[in-house]
């Protein structure tokens, strides 16, 4: 067990994470993340208010769609990166990190005007991830619901699954198909049974916090505090597909003057050539020896047998093919290759 | 659940394992090391001819956790390398007591006596165990 963010959450469970994250791509695996934080926001002006708060495009989203999107400071630098769920133009769920929950829900109610109330319901919500390609099959075991019925990036509102009522979403932080599901805080253990049980056929495995990261990093998914912080922008984090600068919002002009002057930093993918593991903190060179960044996430990947890494590193640097990774004092080496590391198998 | 301990080796309080004969002394990391550290997919092994210093870290076993520095248990020359282990570091999962990762040409064989003996090692691995629940 491990302390995440004031929660105790286990690094893997028996069978080990390279198991666990292997399930997870070919069948299915169970994750708990209840840790996760829940701000609710209502009120007639939920719309315009949260689309000055956040970088994305809320006004483009129809009932039932959930958009990803960053929080930003004035700077440019992130405060969080989060999911809006839209149940109608006056009422949103967002889903933060947990070790961000606290400042998330302040910054909101800190900035909330007009008719906006906002509301930290993360004590009410129990949440489980289910994700694989087989993730379809067993929920419905559950439920008389068709879930075929949910596109990505889409929810439901289910009465009935496995005995309560669910807000199912087709989403997840592992590249593949599958669904996250919030429940009455009180009925996450109910449900964690009823889907390890409804999963046995398919082997359904649950997923400590090691395979979490380790899929999330296959399908260059990013995480707070590492490829995005206070000062990693958007931008540098190759997430501007994310950001709209067509609109304001908090952010908005440091991050339209940092695209018009040339975005300093970038982050790319290294494949090792060299053995060793590249791990989060460690330097990266030119092939030539000068200091052009550092890794932001790394490590071993399971899908691909071999060390991988996300750096973030000196723009005018990023089109080279072969870099140098400091590791236990040697420098090692590496090559660019394409994001993500795995191919994404969403169902689309 | 109780990691294993080999009856006849020495041990250290940081999990490394030592056999010694002679002037010699192969070392490893020990069962409760592995269960530690998951998976193992990479052992970086010392150069053979670099001289150690009782403590010094002079290997890393890579997790898919994380790096995991390995301690010399004695002071002297390194000797051999296990290199089976490059394309094979799934064996110090599988068998840690026969994953010998190098050997030692001791510079003063005279430290070993302060190794823990199994005995004691297998007591100090119980009470870490019922410390970590």
């Amino acid at each position: 067990m491990v302390d995440f963010g004031g929660w105790e959450l286990p690094v893997q469970y028996r069978p080990g994470i390279v198991e666990e994250h292997l399930r997870v791509r070919e069948t299915a695996g169970l994750f708990d993340v209840s840790h996760m934080g829940e701000v609710l926001v209502e009120g007639e002006d939920a719309e315009a208010w949260l689309q000055g708060m956040v970088t994305n495009d809320v006004r483009s989203m129809h009932d039932g769609q959930v958009l990803y999107s960053l929080l930003c400071y004035p700077n440019g630098g992130v405060v969080d990166d989060l999911l809006i769920y839209r149940y109608d133009p006056r009422r949103y769920f967002l889903v933060v990190n947990a070790s961000n929950a606290q400042k998330d829900y302040e910054w909101f109610a800190g900035h909330a005007s007009g008719n906006v109330r906002v509301t930290d319901r993360s004590a009410d919500y129990a949440e489980l991830a289910l994700q694989g390609p087989k993730a379809q099959q067993i929920l419905q075991r559950l439920t008389k619901f068709d879930l075929g019925t949910i596109p990505f990036f889409h929810f439901a509102e289910i009465p009935d699954l496995a005995g309560m009522a669910a807000l199912v979403s087709r989403t997840g932080y592992t590249g593949e198909d599958g669904f996250e599901i919030f429940v009455p805080w009180t009925g996450g253990t109910d449900l964690w049974d009823a889907l390890l049980d409804a999963g046995k056929p398919e082997g359904l495995l649950p997923i400590g916090l090691g395979a979490r990261d380790s899929l999330r990093f296959e399908a260059c998914l990013p995480l707070y505090g590492h490829e995005i912080s206070v000062h990693i922008s958007p931008l540098e984090a190759d997430l501007g597909r994310f950001v709209r600068l067509d609109k304001p919002f908090i952010g908005r002009d440091a991050l339209a003057a940092m695209t018009a002057g040339g975005v300093p930093r970038k982050i790319i993918g290294l494949s090792m050539e060299d053995k060793g593991v590249p791990r989060a903190g460690y330097t990266v060179r030119t092939s030539g020896g000068t200091e052009i960044g550092t890794v932001t996430t790394g490590g071993f990947s399971p899908s691909l047998g071999t060390g991988i890494a996300l750096a973030l590193l000196d723009a005018s640097h990023c089109d080279e093919e072969e870099f140098h990774i400091d590791i236990h004092g040697k420098g090692r080496r590496a090559k660019r290759v394409k994001k993500p590391f795995v191919r994404k198998r969403y169902h689309k | 659940m109780m990691a294993k301990v080999q009856e006849g080796l020495f041990y250290t309080e940081t999990h490394e394992w030592v056999r010694v004969e002679g002037r010699k002394a192969w070392i490893g990391v020990t069962d409760f090391a592995q269960h530690a550290m998951g998976d193992v997919v990479y052992v970086e092994l010392p150069e053979v001819g670099r001289t150690v210093s009782k403590g010094d870290d002079f290997c890393v076993v890579e997790s898919v956790k994380g790096a995991n520095d390995v301690y010399a248990p004695l002071s002297g020359k390194v000797v051999e390398v296990n290199d089976a282990l490059e394309d094979s570091p799934e064996r110090v999962n599988e068998d840690a007591y026969g994953s010998w990762i190098a050997i030692l040409e001791l510079s003063d064989p005279s430290e070993s006596a302060q190794l823990l003996t199994w005995e004691a090692y297998r007591t100090f691995v119980a009470e870490t165990e019922r410390k970590e629940g």
